[in-house]
């Protein structure tokens, strides 16, 4: 045995027993037992047995805020958020059952709606998460409600970044980012209601200490095109952008397919 | 009271767009006036601006389902100008041609396959039920085929070359976002010997017809006019870029080798209101009498030669025809697309074996600029582009003149001809009489605001009614 194999060997022993010193417990996405540790909520544990639940606010990095409720599954029979729910021994959650599909149809629908989200002409197409989760749930032409069709300006003031909140849907992500990872408060919500969006911590962007290497501007910290970065719209060619690949939650899904072949 | 009839040919069909021809008659059925008028508003003027510059290549095609393309180039040219890309990498300028040419191929085709050639090889007055596209299917399916399989062709260039066969995005500020794939190239390769035959074909189809019913077609809705394209320096055809090139119906250059980025200082437009068209016109000739024509036939008559062995016979040809003064007839139109084609081939082919295409380098960049114009011809004609962006990187100010207003007048005129020559005067008023005005609109390939519809939902219809605005008579029919 290689020095090399001998450290894998411990540092494998060493999880199995951490996992143990943290009560891993086992609890059932539809019927399907998935192990869980303290501390986890049920995304995180279904995450890492390559379930996918679909979601739009939470993002690895940032701190879950249950806000799109897009994750909704039923614990118990109960409605709850699977970013923010913790995970327990032997809870029955409900993931993809119709019921559950139709809530999130309509909460992606509604976004649509409510916004300005014209993909065939906006530079997030083929990377949005908002369009990507339509196509996974089968949208293809959201006319369900009345279009809200809101007009509003396009805060184009930086030399580098351009805000378009027509395309936000509220995730709160850039708020997040920009408090907890870069500590600078750059976004935040404003208005109330029907009202709140996101703004910025000044006059606009261009007043604010914003920079492109935040986190909270990263490509994908922003799920849809709310954020962008300026001139490098559509540089990525149909064919290769992130969803034109494989569709949203795939790496999810193939990444514990890739480890059970091991 | 004398009663004044209006005829309203609503929507025309076989033409790409809503449009409506109304011909005023009086109560002798004598044409009194006839009019091309574009129904359609689109608002792509007003609705750009705000918008970043790099959004406008993809925002502006989507005037249109069938040249797409046209537009993506002519905005990306202005927007090369807006980032201050003086000259594209040679990968992109040939990527960008390349898409041009598979562009103007398939629209091409499909006009003179789909939507014109029941009248060609039918007849202006056959029954309309065989006279469409599904009667060719069933009278000559072998070219159905061909017309199917030769558009196929052009759109899988787009595809290759814009990632979409409609609404690409491979043409952006600055150059193009993807090269061409050894596969994709031998892929084209492979089928370019049978394009070329089928080009031919189809070329030999439009002259054998114009030669056929030459007596006809020097009277079918043919009146001079001054023509205007883009033309190479050394005044061959170029489709992609050149310098503005007018002639007077003698023939003789009203202006040549204009940079199109001073077109404003040669062209101007004048708004009628019964039209969401405007009229063109050159500047220095007035707006009564500067008006002119663009497209195929007119790139056949301002060009000095085409840079293809195959379509340069074809030129010499055509221009015998006239014996090398301008060709006035609309009807030649046909003839002259169909040259393009085969010339479109013939310049894939030439593309298809040059390694650029295979290049990694597709972007350049320079001194920002606030201002950016784009010119190409498109399948229908000159089309231009003019932007102004603020320094935030947002439209302030877009105009765009597209190749079918420019034909605005001319179509116009086309149709009042054909309404005096065979409708003024007669008894009763009958479809085929209509169709061929119909047949006037068609020859000039119209793209009446670009867009898709569905087959099947196109009705014409016809109503007159008298000078209180009665109706006197209704007749309808779904093509």
């Amino acid at each position: 045995m290689t020095r090399f194999m001998e450290e894998a060997a411990i540092e494998s022993m060493a999880e199995k027993v951490g996992d143990i010193m943290r009560n891993a417990f086992v609890f059932n996405i539809d019927g399907v037992g998935v192990k869980g540790k303290d501390g986890q909520t049920i995304m995180d544990a279904a995450d890492q047995a390559g379930i996918y639940i679909p979601r739009l606010c939470d993002v690895e990095g940032l701190e879950p805020q249950g806000s799109c409720r897009v994750c909704t599954v039923k614990v118990n029979g109960r409605p709850a958020a699977a970013c923010t729910q913790p995970a327990a021994e032997g809870i029955e959650v409900e993931n993809e059952t119709l019921e559950i599909f139709n809530w999130r149809r309509d909460l992606i629908r509604m976004l649509f709606h409510e916004g300005n989200h014209l993909c065939p002409i906006c530079e997030a197409s083929g990377r949005c998460e908002l369009q990507a989760m339509a196509y996974r749930l089968g949208i293809f032409q959201p006319a369900k409600y009345p279009y809200l069709q809101p007009v509003r300006p396009i805060d184009a003031s930086h030399p580098d970044i351009m805000l378009d909140t027509n395309r936000c849907i509220r995730c709160g992500r850039c708020i997040r980012a920009s408090k907890d990872i870069d500590g600078k408060n750059v976004f935040g919500y404003v208005g109330r209601g029907m009202h709140k969006r996101v703004g910025v911590n000044g006059k606009n962007l261009a007043q604010t200490n914003v920079h492109l290497d935040d986190r909270a501007i990263a490509l994908e910290t922003c799920p849809v095109g709310c954020i962008i970065r300026k001139g490098l719209g559509f540089f990525t060619p149909i064919g290769q952008r992130e969803f034109d690949r494989a569709p949203i939650g795939s790496t999810i899904e193939k990444a514990v397919l890739k480890r059970g072949k091991k | 009271m004398a009663k004044t009839k209006v005829i309203e040919i609503e929507p025309v069909s076989r033409v790409e767009g809503h449009g409506k021809v109304s011909i005023h008659l009086d109560d002798h059925n004598n044409v009194q006036e006839a009019r091309l008028h574009i129904v359609e508003f689109r608002g792509f003027e007003r609705f750009i601006i705000g918008r970043p510059f790099w959004e406008v290549p993809v925002i502006v095609q989507r005037l249109c389902g069938i040249c797409p393309v046209s537009h993506q180039l002519a905005a990306a040219k202005a927007m090369d100008v807006i980032v201050g890309a003086k000259k594209l990498t040679p990968t992109a300028d040939k990527i960008r041609r390349l898409m041009n040419y598979g562009q103007i191929m398939q629209s091409h085709v499909l006009h003179f396959f789909h939507l014109c050639s029941p009248d060609l090889l039918f007849g202006f007055d056959a029954d309309p039920e065989i006279r469409n596209v599904f009667g060719i299917i069933k009278k000559m399916p072998d070219l159905a085929v061909q017309g199917i399989m030769m558009r196929k062709y052009g759109q899988e260039i787009i595809r290759a070359t814009s990632g979409k066969k409609i609404h690409g995005t491979g043409s952006v500020p600055g150059g193009v976002n993807k090269n061409l794939s050894v596969q994709e190239r031998d892929s084209f390769l492979k089928e370019i010997d049978q394009m070329k035959k089928w080009a031919l074909g189809a070329l030999a189809l439009a002259k054998n017809y114009t030669l056929e019913h030459i007596d006809m077609v020097r009277e079918f809705a043919a009146f001079n006019s001054s023509h205007l394209s883009l033309v190479r320096e050394d005044g061959a055809l170029d489709l992609y870029h050149g310098n503005l090139r007018a002639i007077d119906a003698g023939g003789n250059i009203i202006f040549d080798q204009v940079d199109y980025k001073k077109f404003n200082d040669y062209i101007m437009e004048e708004v009628r209101s019964w039209s969401y068209n405007k009229f063109p016109f050159i500047k220095s000739r007035g707006h009564i009498d500067g008006w002119y024509r663009v497209g195929p036939l007119s790139r056949m008559n301002t060009i000095g030669f085409i840079d293809t062995p195959e379509a340069q016979k074809a030129l010499e040809e055509f221009k015998g025809l006239t014996k090398g003064k301008p060709n006035h007839m609309s009807l030649a139109y046909h003839w002259a697309r169909m040259i393009e084609v085969l010339h479109c081939v013939e310049k894939i082919e030439e593309l298809l074996t040059d390694p650029d295409l295979q290049g990694n380098d597709l972007l350049v960049k320079g001194d920002r600029a606030e201002e950016g114009i784009g010119v190409v011809e498109a399948p229908r004609g000159t089309l231009f582009h003019h932007y102004r962006v603020n320094k935030d990187d947002q439209v302030t100010y877009c105009n765009l003149i597209v190749s079918s207003t420019s034909n605005n007048e001319a179509m116009n005129r086309a149709i009042t001809k054909v309404a005096h020559d065979h409708i003024s005067g007669k008894p009763k008023i009958t479809e085929a009489m209509l169709n061929h005005v119909e047949v006037a609109v068609r020859a000039y390939d119209p793209c009446l605001s670009c867009a898709t519809h569905a087959l099947g939902q196109m009705p014409l219809i016809i109503e007159m009614y008298d000078v209180n605005g009665s109706l006197l008579e209704r007749k309808g029919k779904c093509l």
